[in-house]
């Protein structure tokens, strides 16, 4: 079988000088647009007169980062403490119930709708009842955010695990492979597309519910997350702080958003269609 | 192959065991659908046969039963010449092509074809000489790093039979492997199996519903009918001539194609009588 003479179609790469123009642009543009944005509100608070108190220019804000930026990061280290400790229990309660659910239809008859119900009761409405049960706060909003991140990869993961191409468990079942192997050979990384949907929108939901559960739970004082800062300097009137934690929050969100990006790329981006760049 | 080859050959045939024979198999889906009724079906090693119909007339069916994928509603497939393993199969013995490659897109070409050897345990390292070898009889020696998306249609089909053949396997199931390529990439791959099948001595069963195809590949044609499933007629086809290009225009595979169609078309009018 040796007179091949099938085309061999790897994929044509575009210049290097087109492709690193393209990145640089990728880049710049959403910093133009946020540069243009804050220069907007800047003319606004300037030439409007509005009083600091209302509305802070963003120099205002620039300078209570800095400043306070020892009341802050503190809050800032809690909450991405909280948020990305529930995103692991998440991930593995999630991905592990989602193993035990596929184990059986039985199964899954019988615990997925607890799974749902956990889901579409409001967490804030249960966090009161959490707090009570929980040993301390942190460990409320631990597991607040922890059903709020849960919920998405567990059903990612349940349906990943159940999209797996037909012919390659016969082949499996063909070649005599047990439970376990079809499980961690086929399974499992046939559901990789899935998970990574899954942690995305996990890994969001997890810093929103760290901050709403803060909100509901209203702790406070030293070791207390971000959310609780966000309420201090409201009562304080203290608005430049106040948008300098929200700034924080902001930034916390996009590093969790890159984070799990960056992860969805890595282990999908030599084989799976929605990583791979075509020309046309 | 010469007649008087032909002659040789003979004796030696009479003393082959069969490979596989299907008796009175029956298959009916939890739908009620009769996929196959009362199929009987006897190969003998070395063969070449062709599983030819129209659609619904089981040949997919009958070939996954031999595969194991599945239970027989009634009926035995026994393996006269093989050992059998707890769950009734040939250990080892049976390597399938599906209509698709049903390549693992997240493995690349060399991990794709150790997947049949990493199920029984043998390490990348153990297996590499193997994987290389089968990957140079379908010449992709050259590609055993790349992704099943990097490959075209025919290198992906050319990945899954070397895939089948890995194991070495006694028997090779192929159920419409070429159907979905374009016609001269199926010619070539057509080339390749006969070639492969030559040089090996494997037995292949090969499912397909085109005339031209089984009539080129095959040294016997079973033919199928559908409502319910079953053989309609069992067609030889011993030819002189070595089968290549030259034999696809010459006047032998013409007369071939005309009493397989010939066939097909009975299979298809009678289709539904009992």
């Amino acid at each position: 079988m040796s007179d091949e003479t099938d085309t061999s179609p790897l994929l044509v790469k575009g210049t290097a000088s087109a492709r690193r123009r393209d990145l640089a642009l990728r880049i710049a543009i959403p910093f133009l647009v946020i540069a243009l944005l804050i220069l907007v509100w800047y003319a606004y608070v300037k030439l409007s007169g509005v009083p600091p108190y209302i509305l802070p220019g963003p120099a205002a804000v620039a300078n209570a980062f800095v400043t306070d930026w020892g009341t802050l990061a503190p809050a800032l280290w809690v909450t991405t403490k909280i948020t990305f400790m529930s995103l692991m229990l998440a991930l593995v309660g999630g991905v592990g119930f989602a193993i035990f659910l596929v184990q059986s239809r039985w199964v899954e008859l019988a615990f997925y709708p607890l799974a749902v119900i956990l889901q579409v009761t409001p967490i804030v409405a249960i966090s009161p009842l959490i707090l009570i049960y929980a040993p301390s706060t942190q460990v409320a909003l631990l597991i607040c955010a922890f059903l709020v991140a849960f919920f998405p990869i567990l059903s990612n993961m349940v349906q990943g695990l159940k999209s797996v191409d037909h012919n390659l468990i016969n082949l499996f079942e063909l070649y005599g492979a047990s439970r376990w192997q079809t499980l961690i050979h086929l399974k499992i990384p046939a559901a990789q597309p899935y998970f990574m949907t899954g942690l995305r929108i996990g890994g969001g939901l997890a810093l929103i519910a760290a901050v709403v559960a803060e909100f509901a739970a209203g702790s406070a004082g030293a070791g207390s997350g971000l959310a609780f800062r966000l309420l201090e300097a409201q009562y304080r009137m203290n608005i430049p702080r106040l948008f300098a934690a929200l700034l924080m929050l902001s930034m916390l969100g996009v590093a969790i958003f890159g984070l799990t990006t960056l992860i969805a790329w890595l282990s999908l981006h030599r084989w799976h269609e929605s990583s791979i760049k075509r020309e046309n | 192959m010469l007649p008087a080859d032909t002659q040789a050959v003979s004796p030696k045939e009479t003393r082959k065991r069969p490979l596989v024979v299907m008796q009175s198999v029956s298959k009916v889906f939890s739908s009620g659908t009769v996929a196959l009724s009362n199929m009987s079906l006897t190969v003998e090693s070395g063969e070449f046969v062709s599983l030819l119909g129209p659609s619904g007339c089981g040949k997919s069916t009958a070939l996954r039963i031999i595969a194991g994928l599945g239970d027989v509603t009634s009926g035995t497939i026994d393996w006269p010449s093989s050992r059998i393993n707890s769950r009734g199969l040939p250990e080892g013995d049976i390597g399938f092509v599906f209509q698709e490659p049903t390549l693992m897109p997240w493995k690349n070409v060399f991990d794709n074809v150790h997947l049949p050897l990493r199920l029984r345990r043998v390490s990348k390292a153990a297996a590499h000489d193997q994987i290389m070898e089968v990957l140079t009889t379908v010449g992709l020696q050259d590609f055993a790093r790349a992704y099943p998306r990097e490959l075209s249609g025919g290198m992906k089909m050319r990945v899954s039979i070397a895939r089948a053949l890995v194991t070495k396997p006694k028997l090779l199931l192929m159920d419409e492997p070429f159907a979905a390529l374009d016609e001269i990439t199926r010619q070539k791959l057509n080339d390749d199996v006969l070639r492969l099948w030559k040089a090996t001595g494997i037995t292949v069963i090969f499912v397909t519903h085109s005339v031209f195809e089984s009539a080129y590949l095959s040294n016997r044609i079973v033919v199928m009918k559908a409502r319910p499933g079953r053989v309609h007629a069992d067609v030889p086809l011993i030819t002189s001539l070595e089968r290549d290009a030259h034999y696809r225009t010459s006047e032998e595979y013409r007369k071939a194609c005309e009493t397989v169609s010939h066939s097909l078309i009975g299979a298809i009018n009678s289709a539904g009588d009992h």
